[in-house]
């Protein structure tokens, strides 16, 4: 197809790198660069390594190189009738496939298809000493190896540069629908109770400002039904307000205070903090905005844990900290992948 | 090897003595699993009855510095579970107990014996079910399906296990307990949960899995389309896939495989066909009328001979039977089968099964082809027989063969039934040296002293030495005319 390959120049950059000790920043749009700890070292940009490399509907797989803007592989997969299954936050117009791999955000669909992990086929990586890597592949089914490219996924870049990933992509629904249900908070959560035993064609929920935002993907039949029993009334711009859930621009995000983002079981109750909070993903993701540091409590009171997604400075702690035994391992595949700690250090953890 | 009698009065004093086996006669049931072709007698059987015994035992062959191999049902068709010389087989089939269903969170937590199908009986009460259902789940048991990452008809539409589990407890190698992945779904930290699926036993021992429930379709549909070319059938395939429809099943069985299939179970399949599609719908009452519509009309513009929809659940089910029972079907056509399990892009299906006829001719032995076609995971079954002298040699260079040509065309020597001890030569083609040497290095992370399931699932370096001195023919890598990608 088109665009660039720069795996040579890319390696050469981090074999220099590694020899002189220097840490790396990985940027792809540099469109997530507040989520995470601060990076110290110099700035490798990926966005030159670009290209869709192949994509065939007929396959339900896109693999492009890393530095592909975002909304160019969305726009490919929207003129076949296609699209990516976990809805991904772009956070910007620059936004490229490698970052959003990177940092393994799934937006409003989530509910639906599961984390963006699920959908990783494959990758090639360079990892921290220069070695160019392939795992998994461009198939559904791969049980080769140990699948060390879900893994890779969500990692911010501390485990390897990706160059191309192989993305596993879904056919757009025939029609959608948004239905918006008058609720306080606990009225909402319990709604969303109902709903869960049910089978019903629901792809995304967001509770906000007294609302509960309920999206139903399917035929226009199958949409007059879930209508006639779900009741409430039909969101005009639906594809507006979920975009500005899944991008921030909503109101609610432009509070100057910290955001916070917990995730915790889906039925727990409203969670004692002050202020409401934007309800997603049936009740397992809440965001805050919220200058305190109870959250974390709070979270794991509930049954879950608190990331500061956004944050007004420097932050030491921004991503809840694994178990013990589960940071040795941590520490371990860290080794294997960036012997020499150069790639994102710090991002994740202080200490990874 | 006689068991060593300290071990042996260790395991017997932490398990008590009827949970372990020493005696040869006893031991001999665990020889292999569902790849009979290798067996093993162990030397020691472990049948731990709750998570704090699994982890003594662990403990115990730490001590005594020998090899652990998990076994769930013994249906691994990879010889995952042979047993090791020397070792303790740990068989997990006791803990077998549904802990939780909670449909709120549509979440199911059970113990690693606990069969696959036990749990979407224990979750059709609430409207839920399990997904993966590999052709075993009578009797496999989830902590298989986890050390496999089994498959199974369903993975177009609903994934493979790595995508309906949410936790594990694991044992480590010296009996510790870590928990990976979350009830919840997210994780801080890095994601260990998909490395932990599929890693042949070969990381941890799974002593509990936390998995997900979908709810029960409002509406299933099965169409089956006989086609009188290979080629139309697999072009039908893709046009179904292109056209935006995501069918929970799309299955395909050639002129051998569905003749035996029909002769074993009287489904009612056309006799006359060269290839028979199995396609199931599954969803709400209106979209599967509309997917139906859709996929009837464009099976026969892509010029089948019949096409069928089930009438009643009767019907379907009959018509499954004969693709469930295809594998034993084949089987009765010659003393030996032996199934192979390569995945490819779908666009090759045509080319790649015209190949595997010729290869099959070549080789002098017969090949039926019975596999899941939506997602390209191929299942050829060479026939031939063990009783003839080297007729098992040629069967297993055939299907090594069959593998480098799905690596050749861009797909994977395993889709669901994993390497295990069986296709530790072909993993030598898929992956280069930095990769295995990586593959490796996450062992020693996991289990340093190499005491988990040693020699299966990732091939040593010298021993990739060998297997490409033995394939490489004239200096030239097997199907070299083919275009690399």
């Amino acid at each position: 197809m088109s665009g660039h390959d720069a795996t040579a120049e890319l390696t050469d950059r981090v074999r220099e790198a590694t020899g002189r000790g220097t840490a790396l920043r990985i940027a792809g749009g540099d469109t997530k660069r507040f989520l995470g700890r601060d990076v110290p070292g110099e700035v490798l940009g990926t966005s030159g390594h670009a290209g869709i490399v192949s994509y065939d509907p007929a396959e339900l797989v896109v693999t492009a190189r890393a530095g592909t803007p975002l909304r160019e592989v969305e726009a490919a997969l929207a003129a076949r009738g296609q699209r990516l299954p976990f809805e991904p936050p772009s956070f910007g117009e620059a936004a490229t496939i490698g970052g959003t791999v990177a940092c393994g955000l799934a937006g409003p669909a989530r509910v639906a298809f599961g984390p963006l992990r699920d959908h990783v086929l494959g990758m090639r990586v360079l990892t921290g000493d220069g070695r160019v890597l392939r795992f998994g592949g461009e198939v559904m089914k791969n049980v080769a190896g140990y699948d060390v490219a879900r893994t890779m996924a969500g990692a911010f870049g501390t485990l390897g540069i990706l160059l191309e990933v192989s993305i596993k992509v879904l056919p757009c629904p025939r029609s959608s629908r948004t239905l918006s249900l008058v609720r306080d908070q606990s009225e909402a959560l319990a709604e969303l109770g109902r709903l869960a035993g049910r089978a019903m064609p629901l792809t995304a929920s967001c509770w906000t400002g007294g609302a509960l935002a309920l999206r139903f993907e399917g035929t226009e039949r199958t949409l007059d039904e879930v209508q006639r029993r779900v009741g409430g009334t039909l969101l005009e711009d639906g594809a507006d307000f979920w975009r500005s859930v899944r991008e921030h621009t909503h109101p609610f995000f432009a509070a100057r205070l910290p955001l916070w983002r917990l995730h915790v079981p889906a039925a727990a109750p409203a969670l004692p903090l002050r202020g409401e909070p934007v309800i997603e993903w049936n009740g397992l993701q809440r965001w805050y905005a919220l200058d305190t540091t109870t959250v974390h409590d709070v979270a794991s009171a509930a049954g879950g844990h608190a990331t500061l997604f956004r944050r007004a400075g420097p932050a030491d702690a921004v991503f809840p900290r694994p178990a013990e035994p589960l940071m040795r391992l941590h520490a371990s595949l860290k080794k294997i992948f960036d012997p020499a700690g150069i790639l994102n250090p710090g991002r994740l953890y202080p200490d990874l | 090897m006689r068991p060593d009698s300290t071990l042996l009065r260790e395991l017997r004093a932490a398990l008590g003595p009827e949970a372990v086996l020493s005696s040869p006669e006893s031991c001999v049931a665990f020889e292999c699993d569902a790849l009979t072709a290798h067996r093993r007698t162990p030397d020691l059987v472990a049948l731990p009855g709750s998570t704090a015994e699994v982890q003594s035992a662990l403990r115990i062959a730490a001590v005594h510095r020998v090899p652990v191999v998990a076994r769930g049902a013994g249906t691994g068709l990879s010889g995952g579970a042979l047993p090791v010389e020397g070792g303790i087989l740990l068989v997990l089939s006791r803990l077998n107990r549904i802990l939780e269903v909670d449909a709120r969170r549509r979440l199911a937590r059970v113990q690693p014996g606990a069969t696959n199908l036990s749990i979407s009986e224990a979750a059709a009460p609430h409207g839920l079910f399990y997904a993966p259902d590999p052709s075993s789940q009578v009797a496999c048991t989830i902590g298989g399906n986890v050390a496999e990452n089994s498959g199974g008809v369903h993975c177009l539409k609903y994934g493979l296990t790595v995508h309906n589990l949410l936790e594990l407890v694991v044992a480590t190698w010296d009996g510790e307990l870590v928990t990976i992945g979350s009830a919840l779904g997210e994780v801080p930290g890095l994601s260990l949960l998909p490395l932990l699926t599929g890693s042949e036993g070969m990381l941890g021992v799974v002593v509990e899995a936390t998995v997900r429930l979908v709810p029960l379709p409002e509406r299933v549909d099965l169409v089956m389309a006989a086609f009188d070319d290979v080629a139309r059938a697999a072009d039908a395939v893709g046009r179904i896939v292109a056209s935006g429809i995501v069918p929970a099943g799309l299955e395909m069985m050639d002129g051998p495989a569905l003749r035996a299939a029909e002769a074993f179970a009287h489904c009612g399949y056309p006799l006359t066909a060269t290839a028979l599609l199995l396609c199931e719908l599954d969803g709400l009452d209106h979209d599967v009328q509309a997917e139906l519509d859709e996929v009837t009309s464009l099976l026969e513009r892509c010029g089948a001979t019949s096409v069928r929809v089930a009438r009643d659940a009767a019907e379907r089910s009959r018509m499954w039977s004969g693709r469930k029972s295809a594998f034993p079907a084949v089987g009765r056509l010659a003393p030996d089968y032996y199934c192979m399990d390569g995945t490819i892009p779908r666009r090759h299906l045509a080319t790649v099964l015209a190949r595997i006829g010729e290869m099959s001719r070549e080789a002098g032995l017969p090949v039926a082809n019975v596999f899941h076609a939506g997602d390209g995971n191929l299942h050829p079954l060479i026939l031939f027989d063990a009783g003839r002298p080297g007729e098992l040699e040629r069967a297993e260079r055939l299907g090594a063969d069959i593998l480098e040509l799905c690596v050749a065309v861009g797909g994977t020597v395993t889709g669901e039934h994993g390497v295990g001890v069986e296709k530790l030569g072909p993993m030598c083609t898929q992956f280069g040296p930095a990769e295995l040497e990586v593959f490796h290095a996450i062992k020693r992370a996991f289990d340093p002293e190499g005491r988990l399931n040693p020699g299966k699932a990732v091939p040593t370096l010298a021993r990739c030495a060998d297997y490409g001195a033995m394939r490489v023919h004239g200096g030239k890598l097997p199907h070299s005319h083919l275009p690399r990608f």
